[in-house]
């Protein structure tokens, strides 16, 4: 191992200390051009004398950072003309700890990343590791259904907040508190379903914790007829508003080829204008059976990502509605005796059932050997899950793809030009969860 | 590795002992696990197979990351593919038809680099970094090739199978000493 500890600095330098490659990236400009190229273009874009600019840090405990990112930024006046990242002061090995873990209890360790949709997490590496058994697909048909409809509700909260926060950081503040207020109600309902409001570890390997509690459809019915009346309040309070348009519109504006090169997913992406969404054009779940509308964008502006998160939402009550429908009877989780443990009432009649059930929990199931990537829509883009199996019950090698990780990387991109009090909504609009970023 | 790509392609082609190997794409053997395509790539090839890829309409790379495999040296690789301590795992996504396919890159411990993809998809650039810091596999090219998770000055990579996991001792209240 070498001794040398880091080749580079983290941090952002002068101009005159990096390379014209760094420069480019760091000015957001030039993606596709290798150094030689841009060279042969001419001069780099000329902000003037570097004693004209000033190189500030918002963050890490900035408010509208979403948690502890931190950016550098390169003002000249109050126009940004660099911005770099900083990550990881979050970072506590999630990675690390899930090969520790065995697959029964990794879905405790991965609901903790991205902590606003944290049942999207549970589900990528429950299909990940059933992948890897070779049970994808007898999943019975309720926990699948199950399934969905957790993912879309926890969409729908994980959008809501969003609401809100990107409302509080324009200075909205009202829609700060109509934001929370909503998602309290969904996250009421997964508080009745799994007993938890967040980091549920409720979808396992092989289905589901447990069944739908009695008068759950009572429950989601009220949240659906409750939720399009408040919705059309947040349009009467920020969509329609001037104050709210000039603040959006124009403002971290990005392009189809730009947010492709950069591997940006999720409205990030359909703000451009691509029609990207893996639910419908690589669909998992029982999302084929379902109809709705995947919500693009035209123009890649802030405004754009707005409001396709709050056409989401509605989007997601559609295909919520539609999980009613189509909910059936049936167990939650597969009679699988390899990775289901037995039934509560069997332990008591049954020693077999008791030693069962005493092995599985405290050695874990064996998941044969191999590796499979899985990714389906979390509400921030494309999470994937890679797991790679020695054959043992812990995971050899647990990844998470996180797409808050990979968005970020358009912060330069977006804010290159602009003002420092749009680069507030620029990071806002991007709807970063740091949990997930630094894992 | 010894085996240029073409001996690599001849190679599977003759074996028919080996079950895994079904096609070649690009010169590089083609796998199936569990019903997705792995393309092994060898390491000299790493970017002019990324580009061929990239014409094929693989235009997006969604994630990049890296394994320690040096406590599973025995897992099952085509033949001609020779295992070695780390594996730069990489997926790409091609969206007009809608397909995946994952590509593996053997990189030795005792020379652990491989080329930037920097160059044909920029977004590479945070999970480079990212194996950089985890693994120790540096890459050529990379415009800022700095740690990107652990403090700058942090010693070691984490994710390595030789770093242990570590744990902070709890102190509670009253508990003997």
């Amino acid at each position: 191992m070498s001794t040398l500890a880091t080749e580079g600095h983290q941090e952002m330098r002068p101009r005159s200390e990096i390379t014209a490659r760094e420069l480019m990236r760091e000015l957001g400009s030039v993606l596709r051009l290798s150094e030689a190229e841009a060279a042969k273009l001419g001069e780099l874009p000329d902000d003037g004398d570097e004693d004209q600019t000033m190189v500030i840090n918002m963050g890490p405990q900035h408010p509208s950072t979403h948690g502890v990112l931190r950016l550098m930024l390169e003002l000249k006046g109050e126009a940004v003309l660099r911005c770099k990242p900083i990550i990881g002061y979050l970072h506590t090995g999630m990675e690390k700890t899930g090969e520790q873990l065995t697959f029964m209890q990794g879905g405790t360790n991965v609901t903790r990343m991205d902590y606003l949709s944290p049942l999207n997490n549970e589900l990528v590496f429950s299909m990940a590791t059933e992948k890897l058994l070779g049970i994808d697909g007898d999943i019975p048909e309720r926990a699948v259904w199950m399934r969905m409809l957790l993912s879309e509700l926890n969409r729908m909260s994980s959008h809501l907040l969003f609401m809100a926060t990107n409302g509080m950081d324009l200075g909205a503040v009202s829609m700060m508190i109509y934001g929370w207020r909503e998602r309290e109600e969904v996250l009421r309902f997964f508080q009745k379903v799994t007993g938890l409001r967040m980091n549920h570890n409720f979808v396992r390997p092989g289905g589901l914790a447990a069944d739908l509690p009695a008068g759950w459809r009572d429950d989601v019915l009220r949240l659906l007829d409750m939720l399009p009346e408040r919705l059309e309040e947040y349009d009467i309070l920020m969509t329609g508003q001037p104050i709210w348009r000039e603040r959006l519109q124009g403002v971290g504006v990005i392009t189809p080829t730009e947010a492709l090169a950069l591997g940006a997913t999720g409205p990030i992406l359909r703000s451009t204008g691509v029609e990207w969404d893996l639910r419908r054009d690589q669909p998992y779940l029982h999302y084929d059976d379902i109809d709705f509308d995947v919500v693009v964008g035209t123009y890649g502006d802030a405004f754009d990502r707005y409001a396709i998160r709050l056409n989401e939402i509605r989007e997601s009550m559609k295909i919520v509605r539609q999980i009613l429908d189509h909910m059936p009877e049936g167990d939650y989780r597969i009679q699988d005796k390899k990775v289901t443990p037995p039934p509560r009432a069997r332990i008591d009649e049954s020693m077999e059932a008791l030693i069962h059930h005493f092995k599985i929990f405290t050695e874990g199931f064996r998941v044969p050997e191999g590796e499979v990537y899985v990714a389906i829509e979390s509400p921030r883009g494309e999470i994937g899950c890679y797991i790679a199996s020695d054959g043992s019950p812990t995971p050899y090698r647990m990844h998470m793809r996180a797409p808050s990780f990979v968005n970020i990387q358009c912060l330069p991109h977006m804010m290159r030009g602009g003002l420092v009090a749009d680069a507030v909504a620029v990071i806002s609009s991007v709807d970063p969860v740091l949990g997930e970023v630094d894992r | 590795m010894s085996d240029t790509p073409q001996d690599t392609a001849t190679a599977d082609s003759d074996d028919a002992a080996d079950p895994t190997a079904v096609q070649d794409l690009h010169g590089c053997p083609l796998t199936d696990s569990r019903g997705q395509d792995v393309l092994h790539v060898s390491r000299d090839r790493w970017v002019e197979v990324v580009k061929l890829l990239a014409d094929d309409g693989y235009a997006m790379c969604v994630d990049l990351t890296g394994v320690d495999y040096s406590r599973f040296m025995d897992r099952e690789l085509p033949s001609g593919v020779a295992p070695e301590r780390f594996e730069v795992v990489a997926n790409l996504l091609d969206m007009s038809n809608r397909r995946r396919i994952r590509l593996r890159v053997q990189v030795p411990e005792s020379d652990a680099r491989l080329d930037s993809l920097f160059d044909v998809h920029p977004g590479t650039e945070a999970m480079e970094r990212e194996t950089y810091d985890m693994f120790g596999v540096s890459f050529d090219g990379h415009p800022d090739p700095s740690r990107i998770l652990m403090p700058e000055d942090w010693d070691g990579h984490p994710l390595r199978k030789d770093y242990g996991a570590g744990a902070i001792p709890v102190q509670f209240k009253g508990a003997p000493t």
